[in-house]
């Protein structure tokens, strides 16, 4: 089974620690919230640990191996990468995009055949976008873009998928989506690291929550361990009441 | 699908059939039978002359520079992904030529036949170089452009220098092909020189196609899905500098095609820029085979140069889709 152990990685940029001696595991089955303010380092960690970036201190290993010392396809065969959202270059068809998740394989865009059309086609179905398919990309809605890069994501069929921000700028019923696909994806044996602002959401769906704040991993636990008041007041700076898996943000703290 | 399927044998058709009629036109037009029989080897003595030492190695010349100059900036736009990308926008035929001008002004170029065209290629690498190292410091598009200016002034700022000092007039005149571009009076020895670097270059960019394909969805999510990001930037530089300082060796600085060509190919191919190559490259060979027949046949008095009536219809082209560009999506 894969998983990814990311060890006391740290990273600096110029002069000042993006990520400092930071530690999690990400395994098949799981649900993993990571939370923490704009600039705690979220993005950089995720980078490092994907072997993206290169870190100053600290190991990380994909299926017990050193990532740096994987091709870039070994690694995206084992680990879909979903990064915050940035326009697509070219108004492609929505196939075509979900079929650059196939790249790993070899797979051609316009003429996959056999298992990478069987993946691209199963993709498609799970995030509802058979009718779009032949859509061009430029003509869909914020949370119709979302699902085709998810779906993009999930072609890949990789046991592991890290999601940077997935429902960013996103309506609720999207947000909701986009959640219960990656639920569905964990439920049938991967593994999900999701970045997270909502975090009445990533109470809602992760079976962990990963803290984090100034370049530090804070806490790492389950929802009903880790989400409390005090938690909220020192990782946001927000007064917070908790009870249970219910959040109700007061204000700045 | 059916448009994509019928699109390469629309363009070798025509491109076939560009080059014939570039055989055919001329000062003295070639009745059918005399070029066919000219061409596979009977016909009177002139008729082959014309034919084999004249119109077919320009038309052929015209062709491949043309095919460089299309598959570069297929290539280039999708490395930078940007539709406005393109060896001559970028300042990069603008480099190659000052570079061959240079080679030729101080004798380097009369040492070895290969000075000219590896000239050519170190001006194209140099700028291509630095685009990219630009582009990897910047996401703005508009900066890469006004760094492709910028080479384009240095280089026409230097050309300009060295015709000032130019020992005489046919020196001047040489310089002058350099910076329009032509493929007047080519011979096949020419092509020859030129061709194994376009050639290499093509091959580079084709066997490195997929990636661009993958810088669609950005650079971040391109290397997430498995694409060696700085491999595919030094391949297409290399490829894009080999193909493009091959084709000015040979006819100088042309610009535009490499944009007005993959723009139209686009839609075509689903707007993949890996499917987009080598039908940017038949067709910007078929644009620039037909603009010299027109270069031939205008009677004026002096011939125009083709990089000039390349550049009166790519210019026009490339400000109307600058215009098209909506603002925020670069």
């Amino acid at each position: 089974m894969t998983d990814l152990v990311v060890e006391n990685i740290s990273v600096l940029a110029r002069e000042s620690v993006l990520v400092d001696d930071a530690s999690f595991r990400l395994g098949c089955g799981e649900f993993v919230a990571l939370l923490g303010p704009n600039g705690a380092g979220k993005t950089s960690l995720i980078r490092a640990g994907l072997g993206l970036q290169s870190a100053s201190a600290g190991l990380s290993l994909l299926g017990g191996k050193p990532v740096d010392a994987l091709s870039p396809t070994q690694r995206a065969r084992q680990i879909a990468y979903l990064p915050q959202t940035r326009p697509l270059a070219w108004p492609n068809s929505v196939r075509d995009v979900v079929s650059l998740g196939r790249f790993s394989h070899g797979a051609p865009l316009g003429r996959l055949k056999g298992l990478d059309a069987e993946a691209v086609d199963r993709a498609l179905q799970a995030c509802g976008l058979l009718e779009l398919a032949g859509r061009r990309t430029d003509t869909l809605s914020g949370g119709e873009l979302a699902r085709v890069h998810c779906a993009r994501a999930f072609a890949a069929e990789a046991p592991l998928l890290i999601a940077d921000e997935p429902i960013a700028a996103l309506d609720p019923r999207q947000q909701f989506r986009i959640l219960d696909l990656i639920r569905t994806y964990v439920d049938q044996g991967g593994g999900a690291l999701v970045v997270l602002h909502d975090i009445q959401l990533a109470a809602r769906y992760a079976s962990r929550m990963v803290w984090m704040k100034d370049g530090r991993i804070e806490a790492d636990g389950p929802p009903s361990e880790t989400l409390t008041a005090e938690r909220m007041r020192d990782i946001y700076g927000v007064a917070a009441r908790v009870e249970g898996l219910n959040i109700h943000i007061d204000g700045a703290a | 699908m059916t448009r994509e399927t019928l699109l390469m044998p629309t363009l070798i058709a025509a491109s076939v059939l560009a080059i014939l009629s570039a055989c055919f036109l001329g000062s003295t037009a070639l009745p059918a039978d005399r070029l066919l029989a000219a061409l596979f080897g009977g016909a009177e003595a002139s008729d082959r002359l014309v034919v084999w030492q004249i119109r077919l190695p320009r038309a052929i010349a015209a062709y491949i520079v043309g095919a460089a100059l299309g598959i570069s900036g297929a290539a280039l736009q999708g490395l930078l992904r940007n539709p406005l990308a393109e060896p001559g926008v970028l300042g990069v035929s603008a480099s190659a030529s000052l570079m061959a001008t240079f080679a030729l002004y101080y004798g380097i170029a009369s040492i070895t036949p290969w000075a000219l065209p590896i000239a050519a290629i170190i001006g194209a690498l140099t700028a291509t170089a630095l685009i990219t190292i630009a582009a990897l410091r910047t996401q703005s598009v508009v900066t890469l452009i006004l760094i492709g200016v910028g080479l384009s002034s240095f280089a026409g700022a230097a050309m300009s220098l060295l015709m000032n000092l130019a020992p005489n007039p046919f020196s001047l005149s040489d310089m002058i092909n350099w910076m329009l571009g032509s493929v007047a009076n080519r011979s096949f020895d020419e092509i020859t020189l030129a061709a194994p670097f376009i050639l290499a270059g093509g091959a580079i960019l084709f066997a490195t196609r997929r990636g661009l394909s993958a810088l669609t969805l950005g650079e971040e999510a391109a290397a997430g899905i498995g694409l060696n990001l700085r491999r595919q930037q030094i391949f297409t530089v290399v490829g894009a500098g080999l193909a493009t300082g091959g084709a000015v060796a040979l006819a100088g600085a042309i610009g535009f095609v490499g944009i007005v060509a993959p723009h139209i190919i686009r839609p075509f191919v689903g707007h993949d820029p890996a499917r987009s190559l080598v039908p940017s490259a038949l067709f910007s060979g078929l644009i620039l085979v037909v603009a010299d027949i027109f270069v031939r046949l205008m009677p004026t008095s002096a011939e125009l140069k083709l990089g000039v009536v390349a550049a009166l219809i790519g210019a026009p082209a490339f400000v109307w889709i600058a215009m098209q560009r909506r603002t925020g999506n670069d």
